[in-house]
């Protein structure tokens, strides 16, 4: 019998490791699994063929029951015949192993196919990787091909391959289910790119934030040399390299500075890494995703991806779902399918039944998607004619309560702490963005602020040197464009629709429909209630009168 | 200024010092955070005697990465994720009451020095929002209520102790 428990970040914030302790308590052997992308139905376990989801303790017992054969009741956790549907739709290409093998042995990744060597020449790799029409997955969308062509044509013998593993769009952790699922493919992904641009050392660079990817990756990296794999005699080895906490560092020059144990803030391009990167030497920088996808195309030919996919983006993308939707987790997806596919397919729509209105794709860099154009190819192109981007893969779905103002201003807040101040426009620039958002949302807005904001906008583009500058104001831009309503109802008609911002909200209480239980004066933390009536004079507008109301009384 | 630089300690640092190039900066500060559990200004003084980097340079580093810590924390450093999932799901509420229950700011130690509570960008958990991560443990869905109590059960298990 295989047993496997799947143990991702994810995994184990929704409690496995209470499952592994039962089951270490009753004597059972279980091997270890990385995220398998289904996050809502973590912990997930698996027996077999069969998967067993959100199993808490209690399932844990009837599991223990299950594999001793006694009766049980494990059927009760068995996963949903549609869940196990989508899972079976997808195209696994990127996350082919991710909960499926155990990620800290090399031998379940050989037996699944992987270090097959080839037999083909540098140029003719890079050349199966141009067919492929594999682009960077990391947000840029560059052609993977060109950037490895441009470092091998470098003059030198000392060349680097780095990969980004620094995501830090918040909202995105493909990268992350990667390194801890599947880091094997990430270093074949590695190694195939070294020979073919020539480099004898590759480096890591993680986010200090991702312990267990860290841990996985070194135990990775032991395996690999000592199946000779990596090492002097190979001519390439990796080391990993935690990175310090900084978003600019997914720019490439911003993260060849931190290597160099400096402050990562970008440089001007060119000259472009493939020419003077790390430590002056051409070095190659791809993303975690970009890598994975990289053994698959050689083992099965660049054809093969470039067979899915749309004319100008091949293969598949994963994407991250979160937000406001029932199923979140990771998705791999061929190109060319809609939003509104994976929302309602994979992401089974909208929690509590509410109405579905944007989703955010891109990260900070992105912009907002409204309902209207949910049939949106997902395509590099058509992304980016809606004013979003394809970015890393992230997915933040909304509903009719989240105010898009505020989405705005949330995103210009992140950016002005991530802004690495040398450029004065993505300095000071987003700053009064921001505080001209935060006064829209504080009910302070004023006649000429969405003018101002717009023609802002255009300046800090035009005015900074690298990608998070440059892209910083699109999710003004994007919800500007589709929900300028939004702006006018704050700034003129003083309401917030989504009632979110709270400046605009007035809580009071609804004696149509309450039952005089008193709960909300008993939870008020500023005793703001007495007598049924909330003194908007000491209500801080917190909401925790709303929130314990049992017979939603609460108005605002 | 009080910094427990004691020789004992700096004498784990030792090995990161070795063979010092630039690009070994950033470890030895990781490496200096992970023993002290902060940065102390003496030892960002004896990192610079040590790798001949000057002192400007290394506060300049220090002071551009989010993980590197300037003041003392307390025995529990709370992340509390703003992730854009978990500012849709409501991380606000959750970053409102644990301030409230606590009685600090963000980046401030609890009179107790039991607690830090800090804001970080995404924690990567986005199917689980809203998330925060006390120590090595990471807790998800978070209500104002539930993060209340796992303060207390913490606050619990360390007066258990005395």
């Amino acid at each position: 019998m295989k047993i496997t428990i799947g143990k991702g970040s994810c995994g184990i914030a929704a409690g496995v490791n209470e499952v592994s302790r039962i089951f270490a308590e009753a004597g059972i052997e279980a091997t270890v699994t990385g995220c398998i992308g289904k996050c809502y139905l973590e912990p997930i376990v698996n027996i077999n063929d069969d998967i067993y989801v959100k199993v808490d303790s209690k399932g844990a017992d009837e599991l223990v029951k299950l594999i001793r054969g006694e009766p049980n009741q494990a059927d009760t956790y068995k996963i949903p015949a549609q869940d196990l549907e989508i899972l079976k739709s997808q195209t696994g290409i990127a996350l082919k192993n991710c909960g499926l093998i155990n990620p800290e042995s090399i031998d379940e990744y050989i037996e699944k196919g992987g270090y097959t060597p080839h037999n083909m020449s540098p140029e003719e790799v890079i050349d199966q990787i141009k067919i492929s029409g594999l682009c960077g997955r990391g947000g840029a969308g560059f052609p993977t091909w060109f950037k490895w062509k441009a470092a091998r044509d470098s003059a030198g013998s000392e060349k680097y391959i780095i990969c980004n593993a620094d995501e830090g769009d918040p909202g995105a952790f493909m990268d992350r289910a990667i390194l801890e699922g599947d880091p094997h493919a990430v270093l074949e992904g590695m190694m195939i790119a070294a020979y073919a641009i020539g480099a004898g050392e590759g480096i890591i660079y993680v986010r200090a934030e991702y312990p267990l990817a860290i841990k996985r990756l070194e135990i990775a990296i032991a395996q690999a040399r000592e199946k000779k794999l990596l090492g002097a005699e190979k001519g390439f080895d990796i080391r990993i390299k935690a990175g310090a906490g900084a978003f600019v560092c997914g720019e490439e020059t911003a993260l060849i500075a931190s290597l160099e144990g400096e402050r990562g803030m970008p440089r001007l391009k060119p000259p472009f890494p493939a020419q003077k990167g790390y430590n002056d030497k051409p070095s190659n920088i791809n993303n975690v995703e970009t890598f994975a996808n990289v053994p698959w195309i050689i083992k099965n030919g660049g054809s093969a991806f470039s067979a899915m996919g749309t004319e100008n983006s091949k293969g598949t993308k994963v994407f991250a779902l979160t937000g406001k939707i029932n199923k979140g987790g990771l998705v791999e997806v061929p190109m060319g399918g809609t939003v509104k596919d994976v929302i309602y397919g994979a992401g089974g729509g909208i929690k509590d039944g509410k109405k579905f209105k944007a989703v955010q794709m891109g990260g900070p860099s992105g912009g907002c998607i409204p309902a209207e154009l949910e049939n949106t190819e997902i395509d590099y192109e058509s992304l980016k004619a809606t004013g979003a981007i394809m970015g890393s893969g992230g997915m933040v779905v909304m509903d009719e309560t989240t105010c898009m103002v505020d989405m705005a201003r949330y995103f210009l807040d992140f950016t002005c702490k991530e802004s690495c101040g040398k450029c004065t426009h993505c300095r000071v620039g987003n700053r009064r963005l921001l505080e001209i958002l935060e006064r829209i949302c504080e009910g302070n807005g004023k006649d000429g602020d969405i003018e101002l904001l717009s023609e802002l906008s255009e300046e800090i583009k035009a005015g900074s040197l690298c990608a998070l500058g440059q892209t910083a104001p699109n999710p003004v831009l994007t919800t500007l464009k589709y929900f300028e309503n939004e702006y006018i109802d704050h700034i003129v008609n003083k309401k917030c629709t989504a009632k979110s911002c709270k400046a605009f909200l007035n809580y009071q209480i609804n004696m149509d429909k309450c039952k005089k239980c008193n709960l909300c004066a008993k939870k008020c933390p500023v005793g703001a209630i007495t007598d049924l009536k909330i003194d908007s004079e000491k209500c801080t507008k917190c909401g925790l009168c709303a929130s314990v109301c049992r017979l939603s009384a609460i108005d605002t | 200024m009080d910094c427990n630089c004691g020789q004992e300690l700096l004498k784990k640092l030792e090995p990161e010092l070795k063979d010092y190039n630039s690009g070994k900066l950033i470890p030895i500060l990781q490496k200096a955070q992970e023993i002290y559990g902060w940065l102390p200004p003496d030892i960002l003084k004896y990192i610079s005697d040590k790798t001949g980097e000057k002192l400007a340079k290394v506060v300049g580093v220090v002071t551009f990465y989010t993980q590197f810590r300037s003041k003392p924390v307390g025995k529990n450093l709370i992340l509390l994720c703003q992730g854009t999932a978990c500012h849709v799901n409501g991380s606000a509420d959750i970053e409102t009451a644990i301030r409230n229950e606590l009685s600090v700011n963000e980046g401030e130690i609890t009179a107790d020095g039991l607690f830090t509570y800090n804001n970080v960008a995404c924690l990567g958990c986005c199917s689980l929002s809203p998330v925060m991560m006390i120590g090595d443990k990471t807790y998800g869905k978070l209500t104002r209520d539930s993060a209340i109590k796992i303060l207390n059960e913490i606050r619990g298990a360390c007066e258990d102790k005395f």
